[in-house]
């Protein structure tokens, strides 16, 4: 009987199951993505959010404090450098993509060999940006930097850039740039060749010279392309921290910190887990507005 | 073609341009090449300070040798090796399946949930720290290469999925429904039609996020700390300390570091480069 029942019950699940399949199919495939990126994605920045309402030194009982921690940011000048040093980083990626555009059209010519040079122009975007900070932090070293006799070749007298209040924050975002130009001249190379050129020929025998061209022909076909750089530029800029950590540290005095960075040191070196959460809500609340206005001007665009 | 191709110029400009590409190329990696020469100097050139000079001797051999004798440097690139292989083939494998799912069925939250991956990409990771830190310690895997591992997995299938679901939304549907008629399932047809077919998309995906989780510096600060498990950027930073003003030794090592991507990026340049640029609408 069991022995009959058997294969007949299985028959009956595979028919429910062939009945089913289009359905459960998609459920069964997106369930193993979904779970890992709600663990470790989507409930962590619930809980960040939270925690920010909270005092915690990491280990005892946390202290409900509403928006004290906010209340408290305000009056933290250290915060308030953070931030501008995180507006100025924004500001000065966006020109990421102008250079990268010139190096792009630079580079965008069916000249003998010109793909392994493109490549070697992709090069610094390739590396670890704790490689970049090592290579920058060491030129720009006044006593063992290759900056300094560079300059004296050039008559110009020995400089400290991390070293000063003023310009460290600015040498640091230089560093960054270069991988990130390197970034956008690629996204602008592909956007150049997938380019329809009947366009670009018609308007040249209609005499159009190249800066017209440029401007009225070339880059609004290219305007995709400048949407999507200068969003990762953005991304990239609010997340900056790795550069920060390995060149300065935030100092001089605090002179070059980022939010992730002043998040990451009132963690670790401070214990104040709810003020870093605070910190790190503040950020999330700049990327949110960053891709609001994107996504703003993207349904601006499209209604036309 | 945009701007006016080179050939139609005069020979003097060609010859002009292929100057100005060369030399351009020698500024732009210009601090690179500082770094590859400093790498085989002796400690002498650094103090004397012949920075930009010819090295009055070539350490090639002595310096990387120093580099894996003295420190953890084998111990480190074999931990990024095995972090980035199975983070990368996690990723790309819970990917496939998701993208699949949202490319060719329909149901209700599809476009929500793309977007969900999209945007969860997009965040500033960092305030993900203090919660994922805190839930690797609890399940007792904080300080492992699980932590990378899981962490990374989980990260990068945000932008993996939003890759493959746009490459097979591709694939016609005429083919998908041909084969559910000859009576395929649609795992079947997930395995022997899809997976086939989508494999320059799985190379490049692969390709970049290999780089993006072997370059991670972040990461590997917050949620590791012993020199076990502590993978190359992290232990690299971490010999500085060491080596203070010993940069032939750091140069050494920051070559090591940027040898891997770099390799990858080479070998897989157009699927890296398929992959870099796969928001844009032209490929």
């Amino acid at each position: 009987m069991t022995g009959a029942s058997a294969p007949g019950s299985s028959s009956s699940i595979s028919a429910w199951w062939w009945r089913h399949q289009r359905t459960l199919t998609p459920l069964i495939l997106l369930a193993p993505a979904c779970l890992l990126f709600a663990i470790f994605v989507i409930i962590p920045i619930g809980m960040s959010l939270s925690l920010s309402l909270y005092d915690w030194d990491g280990v005892g009982p946390k202290t409900w404090v509403g928006f004290g921690n906010f209340a408290e940011l305000f009056g933290d000048p250290v915060f308030f450098t953070a931030l501008k040093n995180n507006l100025l980083w924004l500001l000065i990626y966006l020109a990421a993509p102008m250079l990268g555009l010139l190096l792009a059209l630079f580079l965008n010519q069916g000249v003998r060999g010109i793909r392994p040079i493109r490549a070697l122009f992709l090069m610094p975007f390739v590396v670890s940006q704790v490689v970049i900070g090592l290579i920058f932090a060491w030129f720009l070293n006044p006593e063992f930097g290759l900056l300094n006799p560079l300059l004296a070749k050039l008559g110009l007298g020995p400089v400290a850039p991390l070293e000063n209040e003023r310009w460290a924050i600015l040498a640091v975002i230089a560093a960054g740039l270069w991988p990130q130009t390197a970034y956008c001249m690629v996204l602008y190379l592909t956007g150049l060749t997938g380019m329809r050129p009947e366009l670009i020929e018609s308007a040249r025998l209609d005499g159009a010279r190249d800066h017209t061209l440029l401007w009225h022909v070339v880059l609004p076909q290219l305007r995709p392309v400048t949407f999507i750089a200068a969003m990762v530029c953005v991304v990239s800029a609010l997340r900056s921290f790795d550069l920060v950590m390995i060149m300065t540290a935030g100092g001089p005095y605090n002179s070059t910190n980022v939010l992730a960075y002043y998040m990451y040191e009132q963690t670790f070196l401070s214990l104040r887990y709810g003020y870093a959460a605070a910190i790190a809500a503040v950020l999330f609340g700049l990327m949110a507005c960053c891709v609001a206005f994107f996504l703003w001007r993207l349904l601006a665009r499209e209604r036309g | 073609m945009f701007p006016t191709p080179i050939e139609r110029a005069p020979r003097a400009t060609r010859f002009t341009y292929r100057a100005a590409l060369y030399v351009s190329l020698a500024v732009w990696l210009l601090p690179m090449a500082g770094v590859a020469l400093t790498s085989v100097r002796s400690i002498d050139d650094l103090n004397r300070g012949n920075l930009w000079g010819w090295p009055s001797e070539f350490r090639l051999v002595e310096n990387y040798t120093a580099v894996f004798a003295d420190t953890r440097m084998a111990q480190f690139i074999l931990n990024s090796v095995l972090i980035t292989v199975p983070a990368v083939a996690g990723a790309v494998a819970l990917a496939c399946m998701a993208g699949f799912a949202l490319a060719k069925f329909r149901f209700r939250g599809n476009l929500a949930l793309f977007v969900i991956f999209i945007a969860g990409n997009l965040v500033p990771f960092q305030i993900l720290m203090i919660p994922v830190r805190n839930l690797t310690i609890e399940i007792g895997i904080y300080d492992t290469r699980w932590a990378l591992i899981l962490f990374h997995a989980a990260f990068q299938t945000g932008f993996c999925t939003l890759f493959m679901r746009n490459f097979i939304k591709q694939l016609p549907d005429d083919m998908l429904d041909a084969a559910r008629n000859d009576g395929l399932s649609e795992f079947q047809i997930f395995r022997h039609i899809v997976l086939p077919l989508v494999r320059p998309a799985i190379a490049a995906i692969a390709a970049l996020t290999f780089t993006f989780v072997w370059n991670d510096y972040f990461w590997s600060l917050v949620l590791v700390q012993s020199d076990d498990v502590r993978p190359l950027t992290a232990g690299l930073q971490s010999l500085r300390g060491m080596w203070l003003a010993s940069w032939h030794l750091i140069s050494a090592g920051s070559i090591v570091a940027a040898i891997p991507p770099v390799l990858i990026f080479f070998f897989m340049q157009q699927h890296f480069i398929a992959g870099l640029t796969s928001g844009t609408p032209n490929d």
